[in-house]
């Protein structure tokens, strides 16, 4: 998937969360006619397609504490990239250690993260691992909050599953590979939950349309929203 | 139901067909055999609740394997009103984003509205006027009350109170009767929007909202007087359907489900947001953990939420609903006429025939919507059924790229075979009620 969209810019492991440099051009979505918008030699860089820049440490309050905890139990390399944003903190990890971490988040006495609010699946088709799976943890005990982000590519899509951990991931992990064919592995019974069983394709991706059929209004006829011209 | 043939040869008879010669498996002793092992293995029914079904909450599908009136397994089957709300969402502007997720838990609009608007509100790295907010958590607490009301309704309708069902929905269309005067909806308002609320309330607007106010407690009197000393109503929710603390945090249950086991974790108070953290108010809580608490608890979370109206109709200063940013504040002016919310003509004067700049403004607003900063969030509130998370990600374009809906009845949903199995069939029904999912917020 990645190769027709340019060179990846760091090392491409499993896992990882480099992206690959993407560009798009013009302003708005149609491009059947031609150019009367006069931006159509607009070229800009997507800002999902750049780099995922760890955030410098010391990070400033708990996050700190986190990493720290997060390293001595599990080693240097288990935090693969760090990002504080609008005040929240993401933890990039390897797919296959999302169980790892999310043991010691719960049960470790300085993290207690006894909640696991959500997971969800987000899909970066500009990037080589465009699959991220990410996690929501809760620390009912010192009211904390983190996210666990994690990225496979479309050739293994393999997530180790939280379910040991935290019993809510089942359904939520179901979810994920129903909308976007993330395998979660060790998970009791991996099906289908919102689709029908015998659907195919996994429709939160972003290359699977939207559908949807064009309506005829007085004599108009209105595309469907993905069909529609419309802003970048 | 298989019954074994005794008849002249004990074991099967071989038969010639096309395909050649067949053996059967059957015959001999192996049902008696299978009958020592397992006595009451013939006597296990399947059997369907739903989806279409008055007593299971909307289309929720239960799969219940039987011994006689005892579940031994339950199967909750979901997705039958799985819209694409999240997918649709990523074709239209972070505006238009509003009137996709009130439509998934359609109990509680406004709390669909305020997580996505908080979260695109963090993306953007704006504040709301303090007017809007509290006007928020007025809209929040009289939504909590009505989609209780409805909890109780509906629970009692399944429980055979049927005077519990008209009492709650009656109730509740007073509360609709509100949202429609500030709205010009009852229900699915995209009330809320980024960067405020879409209109001040109307003239009239707080008296209507007091004047409820005062008139609630002698709705939850009735209700009292209807089922607390009911006994039928204490055998059928008593130690039914019990989960305490650790299976509710195993299991991601929040909300009252979790404080009817014991537990006060409240976002409002625990992670404050809208201001919450200067209202006066308690959280219920209850040491049940079955369907009864949960009942208590609903009934004390709208005495609180009366309680946090009251205050917020004090708090309520005059000044702007909506950010003053007019490259975010959108729709540009609304007003409310005889047949509801529409065009302030004031507006539509100033932009057709005063200033072309500001049609020029209108037109990109409406038609390509804000930009917002590349990066992800999540935001949470606390909805009438436990923690609403959104997780919104931006691209830095005029749409969202993804949202995800933390949906408190989708993650509930999955306690109903630990509340069920081993109890009774009916106790399915009470257990289930008692979480109070939304199949349109679980589905989504």
């Amino acid at each position: 998937m990645s190769d027709e969209h340019g060179t990846g810019t760091g090392e491409d492991v499993q896992g990882g969360v480099q992206p690959v440099g993407m560009q798009r051009k013009g302003l708005f979505g149609a491009a059947d006619s031609g150019d009367t918008s006069g931006f159509g030699g607009l070229v800009q860089a997507t800002p999902l397609g750049a780099e995922v820049v760890s955030t410098a440490e010391p990070l400033g309050g708990y996050f700190d504490e986190i990493l720290a905890a997060l390293r001595e139990l599990l080693g240097e390399d288990v935090v693969r990239a760090v990002v504080v944003d609008r005040g929240e903190l993401t933890v990039y990890i390897a797919p296959d250690r999302t169980e790892d971490v999310c043991r010691v988040m719960r049960d470790d006495e300085s993290l207690r993260f006894e909640l696991c609010n959500s997971v969800s699946g987000v899909d970066y088709p500009d990037r080589r691992n465009r699959l991220h799976v990410v996690y929501h943890l809760t620390s009912m005990t010192y009211r904390r909050r983190v996210r666990l982000e994690t990225a496979v590519g479309l050739d293994n899509p393999v997530v180790h599953s939280v379910t040991s951990v935290y019993p809510t991931a089942d359904w939520q992990e179901r979810e994920t590979w129903d909308m976007f064919g993330v395998v979660f592995e060790g998970h009791p019974h991996l099906t289908r939950i919102l689709m029908p069983d015998d659907w195919e394709g996994h429709p939160q991706r972003k290359d699977y349309p939207l559908g949807g059929i064009a309506v005829e209004y007085k004599g108009a006829h209105i595309p469907p929203p993905d069909e529609r011209r419309s802003y970048k | 139901m298989t019954t074994t043939e005794h008849g002249s040869d004990a074991y099967a008879a071989e038969r010639d067909t096309t395909e050649g010669r067949v053996y059967t498996v059957t015959g001999g002793d192996w049902d008696e055999l299978v009958a020592s092992v397992d006595p009451v293995s013939e006597e296990r029914l399947i059997v369907n609740l739903g989806p279409q079904h008055p007593s299971t909450h909307g289309v929720l599908r239960l799969v219940c394997e039987l011994e006689g009136e005892t579940v031994r397994s339950v199967r909750p089957i979901v997705g039958y009103l799985h819209t694409g709300i999240e997918k649709n969402m990523e074709y239209r502007t972070w505006v238009q984003g509003t009137t996709f997720v009130t439509r998934a838990d359609y109990l509680a609009p406004i709390f669909n509205e305020t997580a996505y608007c908080l979260a695109v509100e963090k993306l953007l790295g704006i504040e709301v006027p303090g007017r809007a907010d509290v006007i928020r958590v007025i809209m929040m607490e009289l939504n909590r009350i009505s989609s209780h009301l409805v909890a109780l309704a509906t629970t009692g309708m399944e429980l055979g109170a049927l005077s519990m069902m008209i009492y709650g929905f009656r109730d509740r269309e007073y509360i609709l009767d509100i949202f429609e005067a500030v709205c010009g909806l009852r229900m699915n308002m995209a009330y809320v929007r980024p960067g405020g609320v879409a209109q001040d309330l109307p003239p009239g607007g707080i008296e209507k909202i007091r004047e409820f106010t005062e008139y609630m407690p002698k709705g939850l009197a009735d209700y009292e007087g209807l089922l607390t000393g009911n006994a039928i109503w204490q055998e059928r929710t008593q130690g039914v359907g019990y989960l305490d603390v650790s299976g509710c945090l195993a299991l991601g249950v929040t909300g009252p489900v979790l404080r009817s086991a014991g537990l006060p974790w409240d976002l409002r108070k625990t992670m404050p947001y809208c201001g919450y953290d200067e209202y006066d108010f308690e959280v219920p809580t209850h040491n049940g953990a079955d369907a009864w608490a949960r009942y208590l608890v609903r009934l004390d979370e709208i005495r609180e939420s009366l309680k946090i109206i009251r205050q917020g109709l004090d708090r309520l200063e005059p000044g702007p609903v909506m950010v003053e940013d007019k490259k975010i504040a959108w729709p540009a002016q609304l007003a409310l006429g005889g047949d509801g919310m529409g065009n302030s003509l004031n507006h539509i004067r100033h932009i057709m025939s005063q200033s072309m700049e500001a049609l020029i403004h209108h037109f990109k607003l409406v038609t390509e919507g804000f930009r917002v900063p590349a990066g992800q969030v999540y935001a949470a509130v606390e909805a009438p059924r436990g923690e609403l998370g959104i997780h919104a990600v931006s691209d830095g374009g005029t749409r969202p790229f993804r949202i995800h809906m933390r949906e408190p009845s989708f993650v509930n949903l999955q306690a109903i075979p630990a509340l069920a199995e081993g109890g009774l069939l009916a106790d399915v029904i009470a257990g289930g009620a008692s979480l109070d999912p939304v199949m349109g917020g679980c589905d989504r």
